[in-house]
């Protein structure tokens, strides 16, 4: 067999991740942590905290939450199951704040949790940021803010 | 090319033993190990000393078995996954033998048989060699993949790295478990890039050793009680009997270390099982028993090893193959 | 209330679920997706989409990664406002500081309270 013909008998005999039952599962569970988010963010305004601090809190309050189960090894057996559904809310970017940290913790706290906390999660804040300013230029040049 | 060498003397495996971690314990092995340690920690604090620790471990138990001191031994190859196999180098340090370490990725094992047959039968100088090779899920997943902690899912035909390890002591003594032939494997790339498909990297080399040792020693599978490979998994596997056919030859008596090493449905390994150490348990627990008690006289272990690192495939690189052969018998 | 509750509930699943399918059925890695996800989120607030959507659904959108991205837009076009030009540099991080900062700090604090445990099926 040649490499080419090898290489699709491989893609064709390699089995598929369960792609329906991943798709319920992700939709429960980050429907779920969004309702929750939801669900907190009432509970604060009701104790009186203004709109825009509580949606700060309910981040806060999950991001924490994310920490916590990470921390207790939890996450990561409920993100075998969920897939995207812990992964696209903001548990998801906690967790991938938070692993690398844990998982360098021997390697040192500067070196290796300080230099490492970022490996996973660096890109989405190098892109969103890098995303942002492009629409910065954009929006400034166009109302005038250069003038 | 001269490929497959038959040993002048045969050099006898007077001892093995193993060590594993909870998931190899757990599996339908899990009684034949000679050490477990459900924590997969073996006493350490990180868990690249805990690879180290298998080696030490499993090299320990089979120097009990044999009834000899670490003194006795003239040399040691050894190898494992960790960057500049310091599993080995860390763990193996106090016994203070003579040491050469060894990378072949997962087929490490066949190496190190290949390189102690070899300076056995040729160095009369030395009396006794051990080969040791350990993986550790953990430290793998950590070198190779993604911190311990972060939530992902696997996909179907990844392979679970093995926390096991396995030693070996070789000697010239003429009865008991032989290896007669060793062929080392070539480097052969099938443009695999997906690292969660080792199987399918590593079925090609597998599929040109064992064509090429029948052919070279004219032998058909039906001579071999058991052509056991290392770690295709179940994905590997399937695509070494596709290759295979191909040249017409069917494998009745085809096992894989990394498909035996776990439950297929009960636990949850995806494609099987993958490393240095599962290779080398498989063997010390199950096989030479095997050979020793008589029910199999004859069989080839073809270690298979995936060559990539972390950079190849971040930089778009293919994953070769590599498949030793080592010829075991009983005489 | 229960409606919002529900709104940010199907949404938000939704968003999991796109996801979910690029990963499975593409070649794209969890991590391409969530890069996606919040380049997605800068672009939905660039054309004025995100914030109709964030009044529906709330935290459907606002917790996918996407909110992410929503948050960086509009605190880079508010700081335009205020501060002029600059706020090209200084309004996207500091509407993602709460997110940033508390996964810094909790994951040192986890980082000093407890440690990796090994891997199992």
């Amino acid at each position: 067999m040649d490499q080419k013909h090898y290489e699709r008998r491989v893609a064709a005999r390699a089995a598929r991740s369960p792609v329906f039952k991943n798709c319920i599962a992700a939709f429960f569970f980050g429907g779920g942590i969004c309702a929750l988010g939801q669900g907190l963010s009432f509970l604060y305004r009701a104790l009186g905290v203004p709109h825009r601090t509580a949606a700060a809190l309910v981040t806060a309050s999950l991001i924490f939450l994310a920490a916590l189960l990470t921390g207790l090894g939890v996450f990561d057996k409920l993100a075998r199951i969920a897939g995207a559904g812990t992964l696209v809310p903001v548990t998801g970017f906690a967790n991938s704040v938070v692993s690398p940290a844990l998982d360098t913790k021997n390697e040192g706290l500067v070196l290796g949790v300080g230099a490492k906390i970022f490996t996973v999660a660096g890109p989405v804040l190098l892109f969103g940021t890098l995303a942002g300013c492009i629409y910065g230029v954009i929006y400034a040049v166009f109302y005038g803010f250069f003038l | 090319m001269n490929r497959v060498l038959r040993l002048q003397v045969p050099i006898r495996i007077a001892a093995a033993a193993s060590a594993v971690g909870y998931e190899e314990f757990r599996g339908p092995l899990g009684e034949k190990f000679d050490f477990h340690d459900d924590s997969d920690r073996f006493g350490e604090s990180t868990f690249e000393r805990a690879e180290g620790e298998i080696g030490h471990i499993a090299l320990n138990l089979a120097l009990k078995k044999a009834g000899l001191s670490h003194t006795e031994i003239d040399l040691l190859f050894a190898g494992d996954l960790q960057n500049q196999c310091v599993a080995s180098s860390g763990g193996l340090l106090s016994f203070g033998i003579p040491y050469i370490g060894l990378y072949g990725a997962c087929s490490t094992l066949g190496e190190g048989l290949f390189s102690a047959a070899l300076a056995l039968s040729g160095a009369t100088a030395l009396s006794r060699v051990a080969v040791v090779t350990t993986s550790h899920n953990s430290a793998a997943e950590r070198q190779f993949r993604l911190p311990l902690e972060y939530g992902g899912q696997r996909t179907p035909t990844a392979q679970w790295t093995a926390t096991a390890g396995g030693a070996f002591l070789l000697d010239r003594e003429k009865q008991g478990v032989l290896i007669t032939h060793v062929m080392a494997g070539r480097i052969l790339d099938y443009g695999i890039r997906d690292p969660a498909n080792m199987g399918a990297a590593m079925a090609p080399a597998a599929a040109d050793s064992i064509l090429t040792y029948l052919e070279k020693t004219r032998t058909a599978p039906e001579d071999y009680d058991a052509i056991v490979t290392g770690d295709l998994g179940r994905e590997g596997s399937a695509l070494l009997s596709e290759l295979l056919l191909k040249h017409s030859v069917r494998l009745n008596n085809h096992s894989d270390c990394g498909s035996m090493l776990y439950y297929e449905k009960k636990q949850d390994s995806h494609a099987g099982g993958s490393g240095c150490g599962c290779s080398a348990a498989v063997l010390a627990a199950h096989f030479l028993p095997l050979l020793q008690g008589g029910a199999l006289r004859r069989m080839l272990l073809i270690p298979t090893g995936a060559l990539m690192s972390p950079s190849s495939i971040a930089q778009g690189g293919s994953i070769a193959g590599i498949a030793p052969v080592v010829c075991l018998e009983v005489l | 209330m229960l409606v919002d509750v529900l709104n940010a509930f199907w949404v938000g699943g939704l968003f999991c679920v796109l996801a979910q399918l690029l990963i499975d059925l593409t070649k794209l890695t969890p991590a391409r997706v969530l890069v996606f996800y919040v380049v997605l989120g800068v672009f939905l607030g660039a054309v004025g989409v995100y914030e109709p959507l964030y009044d529906f659904a709330g935290c459907g959108v606002s917790v996918p990664l996407v909110g992410f991205g929503g948050a960086i837009a509009r605190g880079v076009r508010e700081a335009i406002h205020t501060d002029g030009a600059i706020g090209i540099l200084s309004g996207g991080l500091t509407a993602a500081s709460v997110g940033t900062t508390a996964a810094l700090v909790f994951g040192y604090l986890a980082a000093i309270f407890f440690k990796s445990k090994p891997k199992r099926m």
